[in-house]
């Protein structure tokens, strides 16, 4: 015991010894919480837009109007040329381009029916299918503007009257997107420092020779680990404090849940990434090694995990696969805990697993760990 | 007494086999060295007597402890000093050898006479990172934690490679005393003239051991005249050399050449009308006396042809 004590105590005068490892720390929370989570938001504001009216009519200038008032499109230009504009979204100048048709205002009167064009730069999907909401939200208002001031029949009838539907939504009504990345960025924290800095530090004693000379010492393999592991498991214990600190102060996100039944959970997942961080230290030979694994397994974990697309809208392959994925189980316990307020009976089954996940991680990479070393 | 039997050991690493049947014993309280150029296997065959790598052949024991079934038991009474500088650069002189105090359950204080002709030369830096300290420093530090926990055997692999002349003779004094307080040395050194400082030698070459002795009988061992002739084309005149079927050996050595002849009979005089009949004229012949290089290249030597 007092071995181990000893082998942490070194770690952590190491790590605040180290240039960039303390300033990673403390900096690290604060540039992922504040560019991220401002950056990544799915709120879309600036759509460049390109009117070609052709009508140009009462009715098409009002509804250009409405375009040009919105906060989210921003009119750069109204032209007569339908090619011109698509040559504008060609040189990506433009990111969608809205044509109103000759007669548009005469078939609207007339018929009670017409309708518009728009065509949307779809080069990123999750992008156009907002532009596509947004003006659609835009000419939906504008035909019910339409209604009351004209009261025309024939207008009324394209929209239903029967069924009205009021969204609510839950556990986040305002959908502020910064609830949700919080959560999903704190998981990310954690994981770097659990499994990134932990297999670094243990593969740097095998870059520098340093394990050689411990190994001829009576200190015990199972105490070496726990040496090593400890401090980066307090390490990023005390990030998640601080990062919810953070994200509280400077987000108001909402934490509805009980804070010790979160970091009980993360605790444990905190072993689970340790011990994957200590199998990546055992597969590899350097720094340069364990940080390409490190890479390749965090950038998959991430993905899948649900943190920008949800889990459940994957494939089912892709689901099953999660099942294996710790970060998926932390990313999903930190929002549910944080944002609904679930309890213990509510994430049992995810504290189950992974319990089972840090038990055989850590089984694993301490056996080759003995088998290599 | 015996400290350490080595007993038919193989090592490989996949195709390459870095020791291959080696067998000596180093008797205890010795200052035992290991001679043979890089690549001769020294280091793998102190890993396996250090308990870092498991032999694929035959056994080694220390102090009669196996060093695959014991090697915790070794592991609480052997000081090992790698070849590459193995200490923590970013702990502190002090910290480094605290630490490996404490893991040895031992304290500065208590082992402080062990180290203190070596720690005193360091004591000014104390607080100085690892990391900062100049070469021979660095050799000083290490030898500082691998003694102390007062260790029974003290294991160095090429202490002295890459330390200055005054740095090294010092070095060796400090072993010799170290090996007066009661200690069995294991030291290995590319250096030939290193071999004399040593109570017993063992020449590995080829990941194998030729020969293992006191440095004086090695020495006495090589009985055939010797002599040294300086030539303005070396690589030309060692070929004519070799052709002549009395000179048992001729090899660069240095600027000279040296030759070895195949008995008494064969003197200075006799090489001197050989040379001249073969248009090499005008060349100093001098006799001199087989030092360890010479004879390293005789046992390497006696050992291929007694094989084949």
């Amino acid at each position: 015991m007092r071995t181990i004590l000893y082998i942490i105590q070194k770690e952590f005068k190491q790590v605040f010894r180290n240039k960039t490892m303390l300033p990673m720390i403390f900096v690290l929370p604060f540039v992922q919480l504040l560019i991220l989570v401002n950056a990544a938001t799915m709120d879309m504001k600036n759509i460049d837009m390109i009117v070609v009216d052709m009508d140009l009519s009462t009715s098409s200038r009002s509804l250009i109007e409405k375009f040009s008032h919105s906060p989210f499109f921003t009119l750069l230009k109204t032209t007569f040329s339908v090619d011109e504009a698509e040559n504008r979204m060609l040189e990506n100048e433009t990111d969608m381009i809205l044509v109103i048709p000759a007669g548009f205002e005469h078939e609207l009167y007339g018929q009670g029916a017409t309708s518009l064009q728009i065509q949307v730069d779809a080069i990123n999907g999750m992008t156009a299918g907002l532009i596509n909401g947004y003006a659609t939200q835009i000419i939906n208002g504008y035909t019910l503007e339409l209604l009351s001031e004209t009261g025309r029949n024939a207008l009324i009838n394209l929209i239903p009257k029967n069924i009205t539907v009021n969204h609510s939504f839950w556990y986040n009504s305002e959908l502020e997107f910064k609830h949700y990345m919080v959560p999903g960025i704190l998981t990310i924290l954690l994981t770097i420092i659990g499994m990134f800095l932990a297999s670094l530090n243990l593969v740097r004693e095998k870059e520098m020779g340093t394990i050689e000379q411990i190994n001829v010492t009576p200190i015990r393999k199972y105490q070496f680990i726990i040496g090593k592991l400890v401090p980066f498991w307090i390490i990023a214990m005390f990030e998640l404090a601080f990062g919810l600190g953070i994200g509280k102060l400077l987000f108001n996100i909402p934490v509805e849940g009980s804070l010790l039944l979160l970091f009980a959970y993360a605790a444990l997942y905190l072993v689970a990434v340790l011990g994957m961080g200590l199998l990546i230290s055992t597969l590899s030979q350097t720094q340069q090694q364990a940080q390409f694994l490190n890479f390749f397994v965090l950038v998959t974990f991430v993905m899948m995990s649900g943190i920008f697309t949800p889990a459940e809208s994957m494939p089912h392959w892709a689901q099953d696969l999660n099942t294996i994925n710790p970060l998926a189980y932390f990313m999903r316990v930190i929002r549910m805990i944080l944002l609904k307020g679930s309890e213990f009976r509510d994430v049992a089954g995810d504290f189950l697993a992974i319990a089972i996940m840090a038990v055989v991680l850590t089984a694993l990479a301490t056996w080759r760990y003995r088998k290599i070393a | 007494m015996v400290s350490i039997n080595i007993n038919g050991v193989d090592k490989s690493y996949g195709q390459v086999k870095a020791v291959q049947q080696a067998s000596f014993e180093v008797p205890g309280n010795c200052l035992f060295g290991l001679i043979g150029p890089d690549g001769a296997g020294k280091t793998t065959l102190f890993r396996m007597i250090t308990t870092l790598l498991i032999p694929d052949q035959g056994n080694i024991s220390v102090f009669g402890f196996d060093t695959v079934r014991d090697y915790r038991k070794i592991r609480l009474f052997t000081g090992y000093m790698p070849g590459r500088f193995s200490l923590y650069p970013d702990l502190t002189v002090g910290e480094n050898i605290s630490f490996y105090a404490t893991i040895f359950g031992t304290t500065v204080k208590k082992n402080y006479h062990l180290i203190k002709p070596v720690y005193s030369l360091l004591e000014p830096f104390r607080d100085r990172l690892a990391s900062n300290l100049s070469g021979g420093m660095k050799q000083k530090l290490a030898l500082c934690c691998a003694l102390i926990h007062n260790p029974k055997l003290l294991v160095l692999d090429e202490p002295t490679t890459g330390v200055d002349a005054v740095s090294r003779k010092e070095f060796w004094e400090t072993l010799h005393q170290l090996k007066d307080s009661g200690m069995t040395i294991l030291v290995s050194t590319p250096y030939m003239d290193e071999a004399a400082r040593c109570d017993r030698i063992a020449l590995m070459q080829a990941g194998r051991i030729m020969d293992q002795d006191t440095p004086g009988e090695i020495l006495s061992k090589f009985r055939v005249p010797l002599f040294e002739i300086r030539a303005n084309d070396r690589l030309g005149t060692l070929e004519i050399l070799r052709s002549i079927p009395e000179i048992k050996r001729a090899y660069l050595f240095g600027q000279y050449i040296h030759i070895a002849t195949d008995s008494e009979r064969h003197g200075a005089e006799w090489l001197k009308t050989q040379l001249s009949n073969r248009g090499i004229a005008n060349v100093k012949i001098t006799p001199v006396v087989a030092d360890f290089e010479d004879c390293f290249i005789d046992a390497v030597e006696n050992y291929t042809t007694h094989r084949t």
